[in-house]
């Protein structure tokens, strides 16, 4: 074709329409996926009557039927949910036998989290090289926050409890478990034999027995790799164990993740001289991570509600607090409304987890914008 | 089986490539044998042959992606070994372009470019970047240099791919099959890139069956097959006058196909 035909076609081309406005907006919306045909319709509706009607039924329950006063379970005398316990016992809830008076301490940790995360999980954070400092001091800091020192009263962990435990041990492994994942999964692909049959042993004893049992014998593995009279603390072993365990599911995801970089990326870094760390710093590892996080984030959830299992060494989350409540005499028969509540912070954490994971996969996806 | 070197550009000086008698093996598979070659600095050499003659392994061999069992191979008077510092400092010398462009995904196009200097050469930023888009605008593509790659055509790709391994001054270029991923119609920007090069003095090794190139820019074509150099000659001398059976018959079947 002529560079002459191609213009004269160019001059033709029809200027651009709006759509049909039946595409468009919130009508047009749910005129293609909700109305779309007879059949489509018929189901759209009977799935807004269902749900009415769950909805409807909590909603009479939890706030219009509900009472939300009183000091024990005879003061609530309506059918629907009894909350009057929450203003007595949610200090339990949230921060377990924490001295009364010291509870500001893990309120300010609680708080110095946020500006801690924001720097790795957003860009354009202001001051965000300071705050990077900042978030590498945050253990130090909330450790002291949390357990005493410099001048604050020691609190022992065995009066951690509550949400801040699950709190504590969950952001711990988190954090922790990326790493170490990361670090095994490359081990794993390792040339050096020592170091994949160590990465391998590790992972497929850690993977093959149930957290439980790990938790159940970490007073008596943990104490063979410490010197002899090192006394674990039991939110430390909790830590440690639960990072381990994640760790080992995070390392065969990660190791999917790097399984799928196809070989000439590799090649390609190799040949422009990028050492084995540098090529999988800045080229293998973005990619393999971003590849993973579905499957990252899902081993983050899981550790997190895993952190309930702390009862098993007779430590106190908000889920061990709330059965103790449930067997209360005072409140005897609140369990829907207790584990209501106990389900709504996790929920609430689990469900930003996955948020969060949604728009970063949205934001390192290269292919649009 | 030995083969008289004709060399055009040879009396320029000491070789930039010296390989003798390089033997590989994949496992049991004897994939190169008793490669002798010799390259000239700024000659240009298109390496062509059957699908599995070891076009590829050879020139992969160059750089170390592939390690051979027996033979020397110098690269800009230094001997390829086990040594990770010598392999290191040909890699630097040397660039390579991919059939499948390899460039990475999570990157844009200037910062695909401006990687290896930065990392590998500890060239400032600023500096790094300033050549980047000077290679870019060389490969006429400086306005996508924010792009990321998965935005761009295959021609575009390549192209990138070139303008990222000139980016660390290469004297030496090798390229694997450059344009056989791309669609026909692309196939003629990339090779426009590559006969610019190649006018400037840059020392090429290309694997490639597009025969016009050859005839345009090489000094030598080499025909492989079955892990042998089995003729090499000027194009015009190895187009119009093959000496061997199996360049011809590879010859004739290259251009029915085309
Ligand atoms: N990593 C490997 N392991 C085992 N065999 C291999 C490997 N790489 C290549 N080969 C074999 O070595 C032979 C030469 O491969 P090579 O890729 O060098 O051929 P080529 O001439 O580049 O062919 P093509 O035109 O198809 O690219 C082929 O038979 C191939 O199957
Ligand atoms: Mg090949």
């Amino acid at each position: 074709m002529t560079d002459q035909a191609f213009h004269r076609q160019q001059a033709e081309l029809l200027p651009q329409q709006p759509a049909p406005a039946t595409t468009v907006g919130i009508v047009g919306w749910a005129r293609t996926n909700l109305f779309s045909s007879w059949s489509n319709s018929v189901v759209t509706l009977i799935a807004i009557y269902i749900l009415w009607l769950v909805i409807s039924s909590f909603v009479q329950w939890a706030f219009i039927d509900a009472d939300v006063s009183g000091t024990d379970r005879f003061a609530c005398t309506s059918d629907g949910a009894c909350w009057a316990w929450i203003d007595q016992r949610i200090q339990q809830f949230l921060y377990g036998f924490y001295p009364a008076g010291e509870t500001w301490r893990i309120n300010i940790a609680f708080v110095l989290l946020f500006p801690a995360l924001a720097p790795w999980m957003f860009e354009n954070v202001p001051g965000a090289r300071y705050l990077r400092w900042f978030s590498i001091a945050y253990p130090v800091i909330a450790t002291i926050l949390l357990a005493g020192g410099l001048g604050l009263t020691v609190v022992t962990t065995d009066k951690f409890g509550g949400f801040m435990l699950n709190l504590t041990v969950g952001l711990a492994g988190i954090v922790l478990s990326l790493p170490f994942g990361i670090i095994l999964a490359l081990g794993r692909q390792s040339r050096l034999p020592v170091i994949r049959i160590l990465s391998i042993v590790f992972i497929e004893s850690v993977r093959g027995v149930p957290l439980i049992t790990l938790l159940f014998v970490s007073n008596i593995i943990l104490p063979i790799f410490l010197p002899p009279d090192v006394a674990l603390d039991s939110v430390v072993r909790v830590i440690v164990m639960v990072t381990a365990f994640a760790s080992a599911y995070m390392a065969e995801v990660i190791r999917g993740g790097l399984q799928a970089i196809p070989n000439g990326q590799y090649e390609a870094a190799q040949a422009m001289g990028l050492s084995y760390w540098k090529s999988m710093r800045l080229i293998i590892l973005p990619q393999a991570l971003k590849i993973s996080i579905p499957g990252v984030v899902n081993t983050f959830i899981g550790l997190f509600k895993d952190t309930t299992l702390v009862i098993i060494i007779g430590l106190f989350d908000i889920l061990g607090i709330a059965n103790a409540m449930v067997s209360n005499p005072d409140w005897l028969g609140l369990s829907s409304e207790t584990y209501v509540v106990v389900a709504l912070f996790f929920f609430i954490v689990c469900f930003s987890m996955s948020r969060y994971s949604v728009h970063l996969e949205r934001k390192l996806d290269t292919t649009k914008r | 089986m030995s083969i008289e070197e004709t060399n055009p550009s040879a009396d320029t000086g000491a070789p930039i490539i010296e390989i003798v008698g390089l033997n590989k093996w994949f496992g049991p598979f004897h994939v190169l044998r008793d490669i002798n070659l010799s390259v000239a600095p700024r000659e240009r050499i298109v390496i062509c042959g059957p699908s599995g003659s070891g076009k590829s392994t050879l020139i992969r061999c160059i750089n170390r992606l592939e390690d051979h069992q027996e033979g020397q191979i110098t690269v800009d008077g230094t001997a390829l070994t086990h040594d990770l510092k010598n392999i290191d400092a040909i890699r630097r010398e040397v660039g390579m372009v991919f059939q499948s462009f390899n460039l990475f995904p999570h990157l844009t196009v200037l910062e695909n470019c401006t990687l290896a200097p930065i990392w590998v050469r500890k060239t400032p930023k600023a500096e790094a970047e300033a050549f980047a888009m000077e290679l870019l605008e060389r490969v006429k593509i400086p306005e996508q240099a924010d792009k990321y790659p998965g935005q761009l055509s295959g021609g575009q790709q390549q192209r990138v791919a070139i303008a990222r391994s000139l980016c660390m001054r290469p004297n030496i270029m090798l390229f694997d099959e450059p344009t056989s991923a791309l669609d026909p119609e692309m196939i003629k920007e990339v090779l426009d890139v590559m006969v610019d090069l190649a006018e400037s003095g840059m020392t090429m090794l290309v694997v490639t069956h597009e025969m016009g190139f050859a005839s345009q820019v090489a000094d030598r074509v080499m025909f492989m097959d079955e892990g042998q150099i089995v003729e090499q000659n000027t194009p015009d001398e190895f187009f119009n006058n093959p000496q061997s059976d199996r360049s011809k018959l590879f010859l004739s079947q290259i251009l029915s196909s085309h």
